[in-house]
Order: C-alpha cells, then structure tokens, then sequence
C-alpha cells in the first residue's frame, strides 16, 4: 500500500466550537439511509422507471449555431406508424417576459421556454426546435429524421469579447444593455452592466508602491454529471399530470411546468427520482415541459432520455470569462486598490453568473478601494446554468493569480499576504453585509499549520496556494417528522438528496429525539405529500432544511413532555426529555420514565399520532471560506502537469457527518482541478460543438489525481441549531487558481488562459 | 441503431462471402463499430461477428513468431506471459488503447482496420513489422500491416475482404520495442501522438536494426526510414537521440485539431521517439 | 426492421431468454427486457463505465456490447454481486467509507471493482486507479471509492487466508 493511503483521512479542527460536546449523532460518520439501495442497483434514477404504454420521446435540434426558422414541416413525420405526437413552438404558449424565482437565480420565462423550444431562431448548435413521441426509439429517431426544418443560417458569436464588440451578429433585437446611465440606443449582446465600489480607486492605485496586472480567461465547462437528465410524463385526461425526474428540486420542475404550460401548479405532481449528479445543472428544466407537451397531445406517458451528446450541446455549462485585474498595494503587502472587469458568456440568453462572481471576487479581502464591473454577454451557445457557486471560481482564477503574482513581486508568503489582507468577524465585506463568525483566518492557518505547505519540492515541481469564498444560502423549506407507534421516527423533506443530504437530515432529527440514527428514517417526498421547499442548491440544504427538521423534531420533544405529564399526572414543567427518555424531575414523586417507544404507544391516549410539520424561510446562512494547496510537477517537454498532492481546508461551521463534508470538499476539488487543466467546450467555425462527449471532454479520471486531504476548520454558525454552514461549493472556488498556481512555481512562467493544457504549457515553456 | 442484422458466421469463408453484403462490417470487439454505428456515422447494415471463426480469438506461437487472431480482446494480450516478454511495445501499445472495459473487448485487428492515424496499437506494429493474414472472396492473402490504412477511416481492403490474423514476427536475441504516446490525461484519450521503436543490437551494443513508426502526425501511421537510420550504427548516445528527434519531427505532418496543434504534435513526437528508444535499448540490453 | 432474434445467456447465474433486435446494446437489453436497471447509460459511448457489467469474466463496457452477442454468454451485473441479502464486501465497504455521492456510477464501479479484486487481490494504489479509470465519478474526487476498495482487497485477503 503507498504511502499516500497511510495518511490520516480527515482531520477536524475545532476552531470556534459551540457547546457540543453533548452531541451523540450529530459529527458521526454512520451508514446513509439511502446507501444499501444505491450500492446494489436498486435505487431508480431519472431514466430507470417504466410505465404501461409509455412512449419514447426524443428531441430535434438544430445544427446551426444562428439560424432564423422559416419553416417546420412535420407532416411525413407524423404519416410514420408508430408516431404519435409531435410538439413545436407552436405548442407552447408565447410568454411575456417575466423574471421568475424557482431555480438557481431568478430566470425570465420567455427566456425559459425559448430555451425549452427555440421559437422563430435557433440561437445554439443544438436548440430543441421539435420532438416527437413513438412507440419505438427507433421510429421515434426516424421520425426526427422525417421532420423538415427550413433555416435562414445567420452569423454566429461565440468569444465573449466578440460578441461584446460593435458589429458583433446580436442574438435578440430586443435586449438593450441594463445598468447603463443612459438607455443606450441600439440592442447588444450584452445584457447587463453590473458594477460594486468602494472608496476612491484612482487615489488608492496613486498610493500603491506595487501595481500588479492580469488579464486572465476561462473557457465554458459543463457540470459534467454522469446521469443524463431523464424524465417520464403522463398528462391525464382530467388535466391532471405526473412528472418523475431527476432534478435539483421537484418543486422548481412543478414551478416551471407550470409556467411554460400555463398549467395549474396543483394540477402537476413531480416525483423526484435519485439524481445522478447536478452540481447546479440540473435546476431548471429542459425536458419535462416537452415530455408533459407530448403526452397531453396522445394521452399516454412520454419517456424522454437525455444522449451524452444533448448534454452537453443542450444544457448548462458555465460561462466562458475574460477576466482583467489591476492589484495596488504598499510594500507590506497591504492591498490599497483593486480594479476588477468581468466578462461572462451567459449563452443564448442573459443570465450569466457574473453578478455572483463580481460580489465573491475580492470577498477574502478587506482592501478600501476597488472597483468591480461586470457584463453579463449573450453569445451562441447553450444557455449557461448555474454550476457549483456559479461564476465565483471564475472571478477567483483570477484575482488569485494576480494575488500570487503580488506575492511573489513583494517577496512575501503567500499565506501572510493573505492573512495581511484577511477580512474578518466585523470586516464590511465587499459585497455589503458585515461578517460575523467567519472562520477564514482560522483556516489560512490550518493550511500554515499543515506539514504539506513545509513539505519539499523536487525538480519540475511547483506548489500553489488559493483561496476562495461562498456565500452559501438559506431560504424556503418544509419538513415533516412523524413518529410511528414503536417509537421510530420518519423525516420527510422535499429536497433531492445529491450527495448525502437524506443521512444529514435523519442525524439531526435523531439528535433532538434521543434516537439511535438507525431509528430515524428520511425520505424524500413528491410535490404533493410535502410543503414547499426551494431546490438543493446554494448549499442550501443541510442548513435550511436541516433548520426545518430540527425545528419539527423540537416541537416534537415539546409535544412528548406534554404527553409524558399527562401520562405521569405532572405539570408539563415537571418533565425533562433526555436522550429519548421523558423523565420526572422531581424524583419524589416515584414516577416511572417515559421511553420515546413507550410515549408512541400510549399516543392514542394523549392527543393522537404524533408527529409536527415546519415551514420556514431560513435566514443566516454562513459564509464559507476556503484554503487550498496544490502540488504539480510539469514535464517541460511534453507539457503534462501531475497534480501531485493537494491539502483543502475549510470553514464548515459544524460537520454534521465529516465524511460526506470531506467527500464534497474532495468532489468541488476534482472539478476544479478538470477545470484548471483540461475541460473545456470546443467549437468549429460555424459554432458546431466538437467535443461534445466524454471522450475529448475529458473530466478527471481516477489515476489523474492523488488523493485529496479535506481538512473541515469548524467556527460554528450560531444561527443553525448545530452550527452547520453549507459545504458545497465552496470548495470549487480555489483549484482554478491553486493549479495555475502551482503550474507557475514549476515553470516559473505565469499562465494566464485555462485550462492549462500541455500544448500551451509546453509553448510557455519553449518561449523561455 | 437497430436498423441492422446480425450474423456470426463459424467460419472464414462464411464471413467473407457475408461481407459482400453492402454496407456489412465486420465485428470483432465492437469498442469502435457500436460507437460509430449509435453516432449514425455509418450506414445501416449487416454486422458479422468475426468471434465464433475458429481461432479468432486466442494466440499461438509458430515458427518462434506469434499468430494472434483478429478478434483477441487486448486483455489476453498482456496476460500472455511470452508474448509480452517478447514483445513489450506492441503489448504495451493495445493496452493502452482505451480503459480496462475496452480491454475486455477491443482488439488489435480492429484497431488496424479502424484506420485511425491515431490508433495506439499500430505504431507499435508497424515498427514490429508485423503482417497480417486477410480472408477475402479471392482466397487468403499476407499483407505488412502498414498497408492496411490508407487514410482516416479508409483502408486497402476489397470487398469481402478482412483480417483474421495478426503475425508477428520471430524475435532475434538483443532486440526490444517500446511505444509511448501523449494524452492530456493519464488514461482514456486518443492519442495525440504515439511514437514506437524496434531496434536489435549487435554483440558490441551498437544497433543494428531499428525501425520507429509515429501515430497521429500525418493521415496514416507513418514508418519513419530517416529515424531508424538515425539510430542505426549508434549506441544510443546522446547525438543519436538528436538525430532521431529532428528526423522524427521532419517526417510528421499532421493537422491541428481539437485534440492537438500541429506545433504540438511535431515536437512531441520528436520527444515520445527519443524516450520510446531509449526504453526499447534498455528492453533489447536486458533479453538475450 | 430488423427482426428480433431469440437470445438465451446466464445472467447473474440465472438462465434468461429474451428477444432483442440486432443493434440492440447489451444494456438496453438488460434495462428494457430484463428490468435489470443498476447498470447506467452515461455515455452510450465506453468513455464513463456507468454500464460496466462481466462478460464471460471479462469487464466489459455494456453499451458497447450487441445483446445478440451474449448469446450463451455469462454475464454479471450489479444485481448479482450481494450474496442474496447479505452485501458484498465491496459494497459495505463503499458504505462505510461513504464513496458514493449521487450513487449513479457506483454500480458500474463496483462491477470493475469486483473484476480488479478477482484479477488482483492485492493491488497498489495506483493499479486501483488505473484499473477505475475508464469509469467517471464526478462527485467523489476518487479518494473515497479508492481508499473503500483497497480496503475491501485488504478484508478479502483476510478471509482468503
């Protein structure tokens, strides 16, 4: 065994702990609820359920990057036997433009269900402009093939700074740039100007001793989820419908059927499947409005199955960036001005996340003057969705680099420079709230303090450090927890579980009723058996719904004592519950306690079945902050980086289970690392996707990377009853930057355009 | 992708005259056919499975050469103890071709008669010197494997026509191959370039027979007369290596696509060709 | 169309008979007529081994696989690697190292793990993630699923011995 499997798995460091040391659950590593089923096959994802007489449902799409539809002529199609509805544009209700919030981030639904199904114009190679419903997939393709489009091709934009440029094709005649002083008076590209500031920049960069500056890019990657989205929808004869498919919320898919239908939302019920992997793709809808279109049309169920090829011609990638920073600071390292332009690909409609990669761009650092200006650029390609904190690993590559750069020019380690600039609990953050119970400095020096970042380098090898920042958010959520007879627990929330959230939930439910986790079992309901919860994003989850379940488990203890005094013939303030014992405090009176089982028994004799339901819009997500160090050796003659060893830390506020907090901290690495040194989306002249599959997509296989050392820093968030601050994405936000990094150590060249692939290194190299 | 049929013929002639068919393919691991077929990059028709021909599948040692039917998943190849003693490139070269599902499948026929400039298996064949044995409607014919392709996704093959054996040949002692290509990742891409060496020494240590084939860089594996002279007389010292390197470098032509530059590719098979014959000198130093 | 041929294989140690097209995958088969769903289409192509599945004892891609060619043929898939209710080690050992997120390519890990174990008991690290690397995990960073199957190898050796 190598030596690498010898090291320790994990470590915790309890920076700024609550007071937990009462805790029996909560902080444990148990068995997932879900696990059994998904380790033998059992558990049914998007595509794996089958309904009598379901039908095949496929999509045509268009094969111009640019195109006006003249025509689309379906007849031959649907003389095919076998064939049984076909849906258009014309199918679908011609939306005004409204924002809308249910996803990610607030979407305009014409947008939406012009991305759905292309009306008048194609704006993508791969734009859905028809789909057909047959008995067969095979005749369900012929008839695609018998579908006849008439296209006016028109010149394509791909390059944000293209399609930024006067003279560029404009992709809508009717989007003007917002946030401009004046309404300007001709349409563009882009679609927004956003701009954040402080202080006087001109006067900080007149101060500065050190100016440093980058422009820096990024090229469009896709989530990369192994599950192709997949749904089946049958739309009943009463208007009643039923949707099952893998999303990031079941009640953004009912949300959003809804609206591009014009349907009641009460007259569609969505059953979350198991999701194959989202990472923010998967928070809008692509396919279940055409599936529900088609099945109104022939009254049987649709199944609809992504190809790999879809997925990535069709849905979310994140942008592709251009991103220019300008760093001044004093000899000691104290940054004095910051100047920050972001360019974000938003796809074929606005809606980039440039907004968020503006606010977390200079979040670690408190600098008095800097300005923050970002566009958010409608270009020919599918329209970007969010992925894993959307738009902040982009701002991130980017002022890390120049951070680095700054570094280096002052002779400083780059933890110091950091930790010189650091915000902390009462720093204005750049984005305008004030923070409080951050654990940032806590986790730079979690890395200090790391044998990694001492650890020697051989030749070719570099080291890189990055940091970065989420928000993370709360928002809406219900939860149910019901307790059965024998004093077992069920928790129902309405949140998909992606990546472990089921066993989070049943833990925090199973601390607050003194139950063994075992006896606490969470499911995940449809639309209509539980209340209204926001998608599984933002890292939302275990905080806001966890923050509901909790809360219903409480109510529960509140409602046992209640019972237990009934049953003991004490005043409720007579009775404690402790570790899922209602017991007599006052011990004179002889009275016998009162297990959770025994309560659960008597329930009939106390009011009923017991059980408690919270709905709640949860506030006070914490921020999370991230630390991390990479080690790469590069071959200087073939360009081939080898990601060596790389440590994360991470501000997690309280690890409900470590290990799932560690699996997401190793998983946002793994994408960061794809992101830094080969994902990218590749186009041909006429605006054609040229890798669209996993073949020369190429994310990040198993022998690509070492293992990855999590390193959970929890300074608890005392607004969450356990202190938790979402997980998720934080950790994709350094290893853009931790790799590039990294990369400049080895070579000693700053590379500046991802991903860093051996033919850019190896020129790098070559130009000495 | 159903609009196809579906024979497995049990032997030879069957399949050849089955091949007749229009738009038939021969089917041996299928890692590229179900691929091309489900992308609907070839026109339907008859698929014949080439598996259940009697000796398809399997190696035999004959005349001190090896004899390895069209249809032999990579795996068998590397568990085959004298064939990768023997011949380390050409084994090392199938198994890189794709990730260990593919090696349960693919096999070296295949990955010839794919045609593909950037197939991993042939440089190193191609260097080998290894021929192959073709059944066609005419009878059965020998043909060097360099002859196969004559350009992206084209081969010199009739109608009719298929490979039912590879042949490699006798081993002299003091000789030893290696093939090294370049990926971006570690595993699972298509070569960007492959560069394979054959070469055999004489009792002094100066190489007497050398041969180096490149994959990717032009529109067929290219056997590279000029890099094998470079090594030929030499023991390998530093000049040599050179010589290689720019003879290398001068033969390749390739293009610039999604998955290299032509700058790249030059160089670096320039690079992969000196490492590959460093590793095949110390392979032909260690087997006597 | 085609017509469809009558296959007859073992699966999972089970005789089957089922009809399937002549261009029908292996795992469109499995899925559609034996309702063996735990293997994955991620790809369709043999890049992601979300449909990895033991043919005849070799691992194999099964959307790159006809299902006219499993005639006579053994093949495994992730409904056959618990002995009845009792799991794998392979798989406890997945759980409790928690190396499975979103679960998607988890069977298709563990069919290619359990084709490294019976291949190589006692594999290093590196042969682990060489052998794993034609199958994509996209949430877990890998650490997790190479550290469950090692440990797996290392309690296999155990009971071995």
């Amino acid at each position: 065994m190598s030596d690498v499997l010898e090291r320790p798995e994990s470590a915790i460091r309890v920076a700024a702990p609550l007071d937990d040391g009462h805790l029996k659950v909560v902080g444990t590593r148990p068995i997932r609820p879900d696990g059994a089923e998904k380790v033998t096959g059992k558990a049914l994802y998007g595509a794996d359920l089958a309904m009598p007489g379901m039908l095949v449902g496929k999509i045509k799409r268009s094969p111009h990057a640019h195109a006006r539809i003249v025509s689309i002529d379906t007849r031959k199609a649907r003389a095919l036997a076998g064939v049984k509805a076909i849906v258009t544009a014309a199918d679908f209700p011609d939306l005004a433009s409204e924002e809308y919030e249910a996803g990610e981030s607030a979407s305009n639904l014409r947008d939406l269900s012009l991305n759905v199904m292309a009306r008048h114009k194609a704006l993508y190679d791969g734009h859905a402009v028809a789909a057909v419903a047959a008995t067969s997939s095979d005749i369900a393709d012929e008839a695609l093939a018998l579908i006849v489009v008439e296209y006016e091709a028109l010149p394509h934009v791909i390059d944000v700074e293209a399609a930024m440029a006067d003279g560029a094709p404009v992709l809508h005649a009717h989007l003007f740039t917002e946030g401009l002083a004046a309404r300007p008076d001709k349409p563009s590209n882009i679609a927004k100007r956003n701009e954040l500031t402080r202080g006087d920049l001109a006067a900080g960069f007149a101060g500065a001793e050190v100016i440093i500056e980058g422009r820096y890019t990024t090229a469009a990657v896709h989530q990369g989820y192994i599950e192709p989205h997949a749904c089946v929808a049958n739309f009943g004869a009463d208007g009643q419908c039923q949707v099952w498919s893998s999303s990031q919320g079941q009640f953004m898919i009912r949300t959003y059927c809804a609206k591009v239908l014009d349907l009641e939302a009460s007259d569609i019920r969505v059953t979350p499947a198991e999701i194959g992997g989202g990472f923010g793709g998967k928070t809008t809808v692509y396919l279940e409005p055409v599936a529900l279109a088609l099945s109104r049309q022939c009254g049987a169920p649709v199944k609809m199955v992504m190809t790999r090829d879809e997925v990535f011609r069709a849905t979310g990638p994140t942008s592709g960036a251009v991103i220019e920073v300008k760093l001044g600071a004093m000899a000691d390292g104290t940054i004095v001005a910051a100047d920050v332009v972001l360019k974000y690909q938003a796809g074929a409609f606005p809606g980039s996340p440039v907004g968020a990669g503006s606010m977390t761009a200079l979040a670690c650092y408190d600098v008095p003057n800097f300005s923050i200006v970002g566009y958010d650029v409608v270009t020919n390609t599918p329209k970007v969705a969010a992925y894993r904190a959307p738009g902040a690993p982009i701002s991130a590559f980017g002022v890390e680099s120049a951070v680095d750069d700054l570094a280096l020019k002052l002779g400083m380690d780059p933890i110091a420079l950091r930790e010189k600039n650091a915000v902390r609990d009462g720093t204005k953050a750049s984005y305008g709230p004030t923070f409080r119970n951050i654990g940032y400095v806590e986790t730079l020096q979690a890395i200090r303090e790391h044998p990694h970042y001492s650890a020697p380098l051989g030749p070719n090898q570099g080291r890189g450090l990055a940091v970065g920042f989420w928000f993370n958010v709360g928002g809406e959520s219900t939860a149910a927890v019901n307790i059965g007879e024998d004093g077992s627990a069920v928790v129902i929330s309405g949140n998909p579980d992606i990546g472990g959230s089921r066993a989070s939930m049943a833990m925090m439910a199973a601390e607050v009723l003194g139950l063994p986790v075992e006896k606490v079992r969470p499911i995940v309901a449809d639309t209509a058996s539980i209340g209204f919860s926001m998608l599984t994003g933002g890292s939302r989850t275990t905080f806001a719904t966890g923050m509901a379940v909790t809360q219903a488990a409480q109510k529960i203890v509140e409602d046992l004592k209640r019972r237990a005094a009934l049953l003991m013939d004490v005043s409720v303030d007579q009775v404690d519950y402790v570790n899922g014992v209602a017991v007599c405090l006052d011990a004179s009176k002889g009275k016998a306690d009162l297990t959770i089982a025994e309560l659960a028994a008597k329930a009939a004799q106390t009011g009923g079945p017991i059980g408690a339901q919270v709905s709640l819009n949860a506030q006070g997500a914490g921020p999370g902050f991230g630390v991390h160090l990479c080690d790469v050796e590069v071959d200087p003659e073939t360009g081939h980086v080898t990601v060596l060893r790389y440590t994360a830390a991470q501000d997690v506020g309280k690890a409900i289970h470590p290990a799932y907090v560690e699996g997401q901290i190793q998983g946002g690495v793994a994408q960061g690392v794809g992101w830094a040194l080969n994902e990218e989306y590749v186009f041909d002249r006429t605006g054609h996707m040229e890798n669209a599959g996993f073949l020369d997509y190429r994310v990040p296989v198993a022998s690509d990377l070492p293992m990855i050392d999590a390193i959970m820093v929890e300074v608890a968030n005392p607004r969450h009853p356990f202190g938790a601050k979402g997980v998720g994405e934080v950790p994709i936000v350094p290893p853009l930057a931790a790799v590039a990094n990294a990369v400049r150590g080895a070579i000693g060249k700053r590379m500046t355009d991802l991903p860093l692939s051996p033919p850019k290194i190896r020129a790098a190299v070559d130009a000495g | 992708m159903s609009q196809v049929d579906f024979i497995a013929p049990d032997s030879a002639e069957k399949a050849s005259q089955a091949l007749l068919a229009t738009g038939a393919r021969p089917l041996s691991g299928g890692t590229d056919l179900l691929v091309q077929l489900r992308a609907g990059r070839l026109p339907p028709g008859m698929i014949v499975d080439l598996k259940r021909i009697p000796g398809a599948i399997g190696i035999r040692q004959e005349g001190g050469g090896f004899i390895i039917g069209a249809a032999t998943p990579g795996v068998a190849l590397s568990e085959h103890r004298v064939l990768s003693l023997a011949w380390p490139g050409v084994v090392e070269a199938v198994n890189l071709i794709g990730s260990t599902q593919i090696q349960g499948r693919a096999s070296m026929a295949g990955n010839l008669c794919n045609a593909s400039p950037a197939a991993d298996s042939v440089p190193a064949l191609v260097a080998a010197r290894a021929t192959c044995l073709i059944v066609g409607a005419g009878g059965r014919r020998m043909a060097p494997v360099e002859s196969i392709a004559v350009g992206p996704g084209r081969t010199s093959l009739a109608l009719g026509e298929f490979v039912l054996e590879i042949h490699l040949p006798a081993r002299p002692a003091r000789s030893g191959d290696a093939y090294l290509r370049f990926i971006p990742r570690t595993e699972m891409d298509i070569a960007v370039v492959g560069a394979a060496v054959n070469l055999t020494l004489d009792d002094a240590g100066v190489v007497s027979d050398a041969y180096v084939a490149l994959g990717a860089v032009a529109p067929t594996v290219l056997l590279v007369p000029e890099a094998a002279a470079a090594l030929i007389g030499s023991r390998l010292d530093e000049a040599a290596l050179d010589r290689l390197d720019a003879a290398a470098r001068a033969a390749c032509h390739p293009i610039s696509d999604k998955r290299g530059t032509i700058e790249f590719r030059t160089k670096i098979a320039g690079v992969l060709a000196r490492r590959a014959a460093v590793i095949a000198h110390g392979r032909a130093e260690n087997r006597t | 169309m085609s017509k469809r041929q009558h296959i007859s294989a073992v699966v999972n140690g089970d005789p089957v008979e089922f009809l399937s097209a002549p261009g029908t995958t292996l795992l469109d088969a499995l899925r559609d007529e034996l309702g063996l769903t735990g293997s994955k289409e991620g790809c369709g192509s043999g890049d992601c081994g979300a449909c990895s599945v033991i043919l005849d004892g070799r691992l194999v891609c099964s959307c790159l696989v006809l299902a006219v060619e499993a005639e006579g043929r053994r093949v495994e898939t992730i409904e056959g690697l618990a002995d009845g209710g009792t799991l794998h080690p392979l798989q406890q050992k997945f759980l409790e190292h928690a190396a499975l997120q979103c679960g998607f390519c988890t069977p298709g890990i563990l069919v290619a793990a359990k084709a490294l174990l019976d291949a190589n008991p006692d594999p290093t690290e590196s042969e682990a993630r060489y052998w794993l690397a034609g199958n994509l995990c996209r949430c877990t960073g890998y650490d997790k699923i190479i550290r469950a199957v090692m440990d797996a190898a290392a309690e296999l050796r155990q009971v071995r011995v």
